[in-house]
């Protein structure tokens, strides 16, 4: 009864001074829609980076040689032999080199070109959009053959149909068996622009036989830890135990972290975000506490006709809460639009999550009361003479 | 005795302001029974909004005793001092303050909102009163609508909401011109007769030889306690 008595009064309060209510809830609006769009966005793109490293394979591990003195790589023999394990499903050495592309007039400066091997394909999880992939026997005869990305087809052929016609890369001649789907970019780089060649035409076309990167695919994500395990140990032979020779990586290794970057980047902006709402926060007081003084005449009357200290302090924390709840409510409102949209034009899933909500919701309930208590409490301990007296 | 409902012992009320120390009231002995109609005299500066504050509850006493209708306020909480104002007295003021955001509906409903009367019951009461100091047609205009005596009468109409004993009324027509007054004060009367306890605090001669009684005060004592001949 006297909760429904208090909260007519606060909107009551509230709609007489409409323009001086709204800029005031203004700042919890604000707050509370870049709590929820920040946050939401933040968690749209880290749902979308940790999708795009699922897509690398979860039974991906990668293995960097940085090397030791003079041995600085490995050697083909050394590379392959990683394999004979019982965990270990397929395994591409990879060597890269950047070259100019031609095709008739058209030409691309500095791309990347990877020799590869044929287990690459399934190891990346690549998809062919016309023609086919490097071939175990393409490595083996040393074939010259291509296969472009993407976006270096285009630009190479433009309209025309690749497949079959003759390349220059660096002045040698290649003839390009396939063509990937588009992939766009990701954490792990875009093979979009790239060219795969097989890895032992690299070795004559590059005039370099050093080994410094392994793609390995585990039999299945269970066993990726143990096939780290092995490969460790086996470099650590050949290294001499330096450990710092070499790198083995494997996607959840990415995985944690990226997400323990994305978590700091979401805390990071959910925090600016929670200061507006703090400042919000300290408008709501400003108001309240101008509110007090100019009613002052109006809560001498209320306590002589025998309102308790109780019962102002309940009328103008409600106020109070009603300003940030409201505000609260359209920050929501605003906020859950703002981040569909803003969510759509950087193409990822920005849909605020029900605890976002909820939680900023009540940040800024909370923030209400924090900053009404201070204004009711002085508008309750009012004496109600000098209430009455004042003008 | 029981009778009694203002029973004032040797009250003092001493304002300390730096230094010095102003005695506003300086061993105030009154009894005031229930039905009387009686208005406090004094200039300005005597102490008769002092004590009429310590009577309304709103002031607290520095020594002495006061009883209202047999309660020791000294012994009250701040709460239960509010609880007393609620349903014991009804204030009429100089100034009629009335909350000018409400109607005169709504400000009558007020008293009876702290003191947690069901909605329905408080509407039906308030429109009784408003339409005994009638008001009827005036009841859902807001203060600024209505004339200075208009809102005198929403006062007493809000005074008389908890049916409280004592109506204590500070300078009712103050800020009336003589006819809105005289019609006031005509309406105070028939609360009396009605048998509501007046006290009826003023400087004017003329409106307090209108009461049963008179009690003159000057710096803080009572000089003279005079029963009115009609």
């Amino acid at each position: 009864m006297r909760y429904v008595e208090a909260l007519k009064i606060a909107i009551r309060s509230i709609l007489s001074n409409k323009m001086r209510s709204f800029l005031t809830m203004l700042g919890i609006i604000i707050g509370v829609t870049a709590v929820i769009a920040l946050v939401s966005i933040g968690q749209g793109s880290t749902r979308s980076v940790t999708s795009q490293i699922q897509s690398m394979g979860s039974n991906l591990i990668m293995v960097n040689v940085m090397g030791r003195g003079g041995e600085s790589s490995l050697t083909y023999d050394q590379a392959i032999v990683l394999k004979d394990s019982n965990f270990i499903a397929a395994i591409s050495p990879v060597i890269s080199t950047s070259v100019t592309a031609m095709y008739g007039n058209n030409s691309v400066d500095n791309t990347t070109v990877n020799g590869v091997n044929g287990d690459y394909q399934s190891i990346r999880d690549i998809q062919v959009a016309a023609g086919r992939f490097i071939l175990p026997m393409d490595d083996e005869g040393r074939n010259r053959v291509a296969v472009l990305g993407s976006n270096v087809a285009r630009e190479l052929f433009g309209f025309t149909d690749p497949i079959g016609k003759t390349i220059k890369l660096n002045g040698q001649n290649f003839t390009v068996v396939g063509i990937l789907s588009q992939k766009g970019s990701s954490i792990a780089g875009s093979d979009d622009d790239s060219i795969f060649i097989p890895l032992k035409t690299m070795f004559y076309f590059a005039k370099n036989r050093d080994i410094r990167q392994i793609y390995i695919e585990a039999t299945s994500p269970d066993t990726v830890e143990l096939a780290k395990n092995e490969i460790n140990s086996k470099l650590l032979t050949i290294f001499k135990g330096d450990t710092n020779a070499f790198r083995i990586i494997d996607q959840s290794q990415i995985l944690s972290t990226v997400n323990s970057v994305t978590a700091t980047l979401s805390l990071l902006l959910g925090g600016i975000a929670g200061i507006s709402l703090l400042v919000g926060g300290i408008g709501i007081m400003n108001i309240m506490l101008v509110s007090v003084t100019e009613r002052t005449r109006e809560i001498g009357i209320r306590k002589a006709l025998g309102a308790k200290k109780k019962d102002i302090l309940l009328q103008f924390i409600i106020e109070s809460l009603t300003l940030s709840g409201l505000g609260g409510i359209v920050g929501i409102i605003v906020g859950y639009v703002l981040s569909m949209v803003l969510g759509s034009a950087m193409n990822i899933n920005a849909k605020p999550s029900l605890s976002t909500v909820l939680i900023s919701f009540s940040f800024s309930v909370i923030v209400g009361l924090f900053f009404g208590v201070y204004p009711a409490n002085k508008a309750a301990n009012l004496n109600p003479i000098e209430a009455l007296r004042y003008e | 005795m029981d009778n009694i409902l203002i029973k004032i012992r040797n009250l003092t009320k001493i304002y300390k302001m730096g230094e010095n120390e102003v005695r506003a009231l300086d061993g105030i002995n009154l009894d005031i029974e229930k039905g009387e109609f009686v208005s406090i005299v004094g200039q300005s500066g005597s102490g008769k909004t002092t004590l009429m504050n310590i009577i309304g509850c709103l002031d607290v006493k520095t020594s002495g005793e006061y009883f209202l209708n047999g309660i020791d306020t000294s012994k009250l909480s701040d709460n239960q001092l509010a609880d007393l104002r609620c349903s014991e007295i009804g204030f009429v003021f100089q100034n009629f303050n009335l909350l000018q955001k409400m109607t005169a509906l709504e400000n009558v409903e007020l008293p009876m909102i702290y003191k947690g009367v069901p909605t329905k019951e408080r509407r039906q009461r308030a429109q009784m009163l408003l339409e005994m100091v009638g008001l009827k047609e005036r009841m859902h205009h807001r203060p600024n609508e209505l004339s200075g005596g208009q809102q005198q009468r929403v006062a007493i109409a809000r005074a008389l909401a908890n049916n409280p004993h004592l109506i204590l009324a500070d300078e009712p027509t103050g800020n009336l011109d003589s006819k809105s007054g005289s019609e006031i004060m005509k309406i105070i009367k028939e609360l009396n007769e009605r048998g509501n306890t007046v006290v009826l605090i003023t400087h004017d001669p003329n409106i307090a030889a209108q009461a049963k009684r008179i009690v003159r005060i000057k710096d803080g004592r009572i000089l003279e306690n005079e029963v009115v001949t009609p």
